[in-house]
């Protein structure tokens, strides 16, 4: 049987969540809650007359991901205009970037889950502008308009990508440079992020690039990988069967877990592309460029080679936490907050994870828990100034997490700071002993397993706060003490 | 009293007005009489706004009183249908715009409005300015009001005949190829196209955007220039709009020519120019040349290319340009259920036939395999002729050149025949797609008693210059003074 390789490009739609339109003045607004067609004027409208304005902070934003994404930035871009109908759009063309996009020659690299990593090209991201929304409502068609006219990034990368895997991880990393970038807040279930991977197979050691289809409407990362899987998988069999691979615009179908055809292509469409004569070239200066890179935030790479250094974490700790920018920043708080890096990184990837988990909140809302990072730093600290035990220190957590609060004051008015008095404690062990003679015996004949079921006993008499090595120490000091009774 | 009003220049009126001996709503009424008695025949209106401009006129007498003396104050104007009135219908001569009633004014009429102006109301048009009679008009054709069996020219034709028949003191036109300027010169009345920039597009319907421009009608250059400084300037929300100060062109008009350059191009005095407009452009030169002008025949080697490159781009932008006319959001809409059934009928029944045939061409010129040998080649020779004329003021100041190769023509003698339509820009086209400014002023009448316009064309964003020379040599003559006989 023939081994196959995936080609994957992936073509990523960000909407730049600038406070104002591409070329007007209307509100930026999210486009799946706002009442329809409340933030549109004649400019989006493309009533007649009107001339658009080019956007200056969204030419910023998108020069921000383009130099995140080690882009060259030529010396001059220009709009243009890419024509088709369609009711969701007004003017009958859509203002583009063609010939002359805002950056190329780029790349991104990514992680992937064997703890290698790959870089992929970016050959070109463009602003434009974003269409209205068709919803279907009994035979009817009902335009919303309040989306048109907001900026889109463009960002197309090389056909670098070789599985789902890496569809995958490239998904990820780009969603949380932009979110970093505080350029979009990476919502693909409200479509304000869209990634349409290109996908075709070819054996293993071929160069041909075969014909490949377009997989649109992917709601989330996860279903970015799981349609690439599928349809690489799907493409795999048609040639294995002796098929051939129609070009297409395929969909996912959430319910059957598979893809659907929206659109057999047939010809390329030709959108009659011209330079747009009401726009002026946008010429950005170097030393304006130079000023947008200087001001880019510490992006996710940086962030974890810097955490591995800096707090000596693992490389794995460090790139869950950079993963996503509100973690990173709840992160680096604790720390600021005095709290030791490696506890701290521990306490988030478990204990506030599990939590967020239960209740179903994505990590982007870690910002939004009651646990602050100064609680969280407190925390640790009180652990590891011996003042409570770990298993206080998560009861704690829990209580912290559900209803906020200083750690501080939680021990001291609950009492749960650690026994350490070696007199309580060892009375305690000893009348645990006492009650449980057949325990004893298992011990003495070898059973040295009876120790941890004891020592919970001796926590239990001691509600938790027993200072847990020191319980350990004197419950086998007393054991061996009852060998030579 | 009634005639005398409406057959005054702007200055005039405005120099009454100011003296009190008039009010504005004599003057606006005046002139909505005039055109309730001639319009019938002429046929320059659209929309005729009765009750806004009367409303206008009160408003600006109210304003005097109060001690405004805006510079267009009172003053009765028409607006070609081309540029986008709120509340008031905004056609485009186009029936797929009819009952297209706007939500915002354009800024150049927001700019007239500012400065007191009164709209009459809005002037008919060759259906989206694309056109050279009115005969395109998606309504009815405009009349020469000199032969009301003429053209008045287009496609700003009902602009022109309004000021020519002293319906309006003066008045707006688009101009793409020569709109304003050619109509103009049918009518026997003064204009200027302004340089590509001068003027915000903002309110402007787009034909073609790298060529459309909003000129000004007038019966003298006086006028024109007090229009033109009105509306002239950078507008925030036209990027193409020029950040340039606005100079006072009316304290440009000295009378002064002594010295002044004149380039004579000889590309322009060909086979097919009607004599009698050849000898009174070249009397014209002489006149000029005796006011101390220095006269020299210039070669602008490209002129052939313009008609082919200009039918290139303009239609090429406009494939684009109206391709928002669909039904959806605004005008007539012949549902047929389905949405590509819907877009054919109503685009298909809403256009005129030479509109379809510029979409088309556009369409052609864009598509993928054509665009480098047509859209993209133009734009190449665009640039040589836009050198011709860089060349060419090196050594003169204006350039003075016929504007029409015919006087006006007969109604239908040229509707089924495109391309002879076209020839009649052929003198005007150059300018529009170097961006320049071309003004013109009426220079004598053939043997049928039709007005002549002579051309005077110079650098981009220096009016000045061109509105100073155009003015001297109508100081100098009197046939601005002649009426049409009505
Ligand atoms: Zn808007």
């Amino acid at each position: 049987m023939t081994a196959y390789e995936a080609v994957i490009g992936m073509e990523v739609h960000a909407e730049l969540q600038t406070a104002s339109k591409m070329f007007c003045s209307c509100a930026v607004v999210d486009s799946t809650s706002a009442a329809p067609n409340q933030h549109v004027c004649p400019v989006c409208l493309g009533m007649p007359g009107v001339l658009p304005v080019i956007n200056q902070q969204a030419v910023e934003f998108g020069l921000r991901v383009g130099l995140a994404l080690n882009c060259e930035i030529p010396e001059f871009s220009q709009f243009a205009r890419k024509s088709y109908f369609y009711p969701d759009l007004p003017k009958g063309y859509q203002i583009s970037q063609y010939e002359f996009p805002l950056a190329v020659r780029g790349w991104l690299e990514i992680d992937l889950p064997d703890g290698s990593t790959k870089r992929i090209g970016i050959r070109r991201a463009h602003l434009e502008e974003d269409t209205g929304k068709l919803t279907h409502v009994d035979g009817h068609s009902l335009v919303d308009l309040n989306r048109a006219g907001v900026p889109l990034l463009e960002i197309v990368t090389e056909a670098d990508i070789h599985s789902a895997e890496e569809a995958e991880a490239y998904a990820r990393k780009l969603r949380a440079i932009l979110r970093y970038l505080e350029v979009n807040s990476g919502d693909m279930s409200k479509g304000v992020l869209r990634m349409e991977p290109n996908i075709s197979v070819r054996p293993v050691g071929a160069s041909e690039l075969r014909t490949r289809t377009e997989v649109k409407n992917l709601n989330s990362i996860r279903v970015v990988a799981r349609a690439s899987a599928y349809e690489i998988e799907r493409q795999i069999k048609v040639y294995e069967s002796g098929g051939t691979v129609q070009q297409a615009t395929l969909g996912w179908d959430e319910n059957r877990q598979s893809v659907v055809v929206q659109r057999l292509k047939e010809s390329a469409e030709d959108y009659r592309y011209f330079p747009e004569p009401d726009l002026p070239i946008v010429i950005i200066p170097r030393d304006q460029i130079e000023a947008i890179r200087a001001a880019l935030p510490e992006l996710p790479d940086a962030k974890r080679d810097r955490f591995i250094t800096a707090f000596g974490l693992s490389h794995y700790d460090a790139a869950v936490l950079v993963a996503e920018q509100a973690v990173a920043y709840y992160f680096e708080a604790a720390v600021q907050a005095g709290g030791d890096p490696k506890q701290i990184a521990n306490y988030i990837i478990g204990d506030v994870f599990r939590q967020m988990n239960n209740e179903s909140r994505d990590r982007e809302e870690i910002g939004a828990i009651k646990l602050t990072p100064k609680a969280l730093a407190d925390l640790v600290t009180l652990v590891q100034k011996g003042t409570i035990n770990h298993g206080v220190a998560k009861k704690l957590m829990d209580t912290l997490y559900t209803d906020g609060g200083d750690p501080a004051r939680l021990v001291e008015e609950r009492g749960l700071a650690q026994v350490s008095d070696e007199s309580v404690l060892a009375a305690a062990v000893i009348a645990v002993l006492d009650a449980q003679p057949g325990e004893v015996a298992r011990y003495l004949a070898g059973e040295d397993k009876v120790v941890k079921f004891l020592m919970g006993l001796v926590m239990k008499a001691m509600r938790g706060k027993g200072d847990a090595q020191m319980v350990q120490r004197l419950l086998t000091e007393q054991l061996e003490a009852r060998r030579t009774n | 009293m009634t005639t005398d009003l409406t057959d005054l220049t702007i200055t005039q009126a405005r120099d009454k007005l100011r003296a009190g001996d008039i009010s504005a709503v004599q003057l606006t009424q005046a002139h909505l009489d005039r055109i309730h008695a001639l319009d019938p025949q002429i046929r320059a209106f659209l929309t005729i706004t009765d009750e806004k401009a009367l409303d206008a006129a009160a408003q600006a007498d109210q304003r005097r009183q109060q001690g405004d003396d805006a510079p267009l104050l009172g003053i009765p104007l028409a607006i070609k249908d081309v540029l986008i009135t709120k509340g008031v219908p905004t056609t485009c001569g186009s029936h797929i715009l009819e009952g297209f009633v706007p939500p915002y004014t354009g800024t150049a009429v927001q700019k007239l409005f500012d400065a007191g102006a009164v709209m009459l109301g809005k002037t008919n048009t060759d259906e989206f300015a694309m056109g050279s009679s009115t005969e395109n008009s998606g309504y009815f054709t405009t009349h020469n009001p000199w032969d009301l069996d003429r053209v008045p020219g287009g496609s700003s034709g009902g602009s022109a005949a309004a000021v020519a028949a002293g319906m309006a003191l003066g008045a707006l036109g688009t101009d793409t190829g020569g709109s304003v300027r050619q109509p103009a010169a049918l009518c026997g009345i003064s204009a200027i196209k302004p340089s590509y920039g001068r003027v915000s597009r903002y309110g402007l319907i787009a034909f073609a955007s790298s060529l459309d421009q909003i000129g000004t009608f007038g019966r003298t250059v006086e006028d024109v220039a007090l229009l033109l400084g009105t509306i002239a300037g950078h507008d925030p929300r036209d990027s193409t709009s020029m950040p340039l100060p606005v100079p006072d062109y009316s304290a440009a008009l000295t009378g002064d020519i002594r010295g002044l350059r004149i380039g004579v191009p000889k590309e322009y005095f060909i086979g097919g120019l009607q004599p009698e407009i050849e000898r009174a452009v070249r009397a014209a030169i002489e006149q000029m040349a005796a006011g101390g002008a220095e006269v020299c025949e210039i070669s602008l080697p490209h002129t052939e290319y313009a008609l082919p490159v200009y039918y290139l781009i303009a239609p090429s932008e406009a494939s684009a340009n109206l391709a928002r006319f669909d039904g959806v959001r605004y005008g007539p809409r012949h549902s047929q259920g389905e949405m590509w059934p819907t877009y054919k009928a109503t685009r298909g029944q809403g256009f005129g036939h030479e509109v379809k045939r510029r979409i088309m061409l556009g369409t052609y010129a864009l598509s993928a395999g054509y665009y480098d040998a047509y859209y993209l080649k133009a734009q190449k020779v665009r640039t040589l002729i836009k050198q011709d004329f860089e060349q060419a003021f090196e050594k003169v100041d204006v350039i003075l050149s016929p504007t029409t190769p015919t006087t006006a023509f007969k109604i239908g003698e040229k509707a089924d025949d495109p391309l002879q339509m076209y020839l009649s820009d052929v003198f005007t086209l150059s300018a529009s797609l170097a961006g320049i400014v071309g003004a013109v002023v009426p220079c004598g009448y053939d043997d049928d008693g039709l007005p002549i316009g002579l051309q005077v064309i110079g650098p981009a964003f220096d009016e000045p210059t061109v509105l100073r020379a155009a003015h001297a040599y109508q100081q100098a003559t009197d046939w601005h003074t002649r009426r049409p006989p009505l």
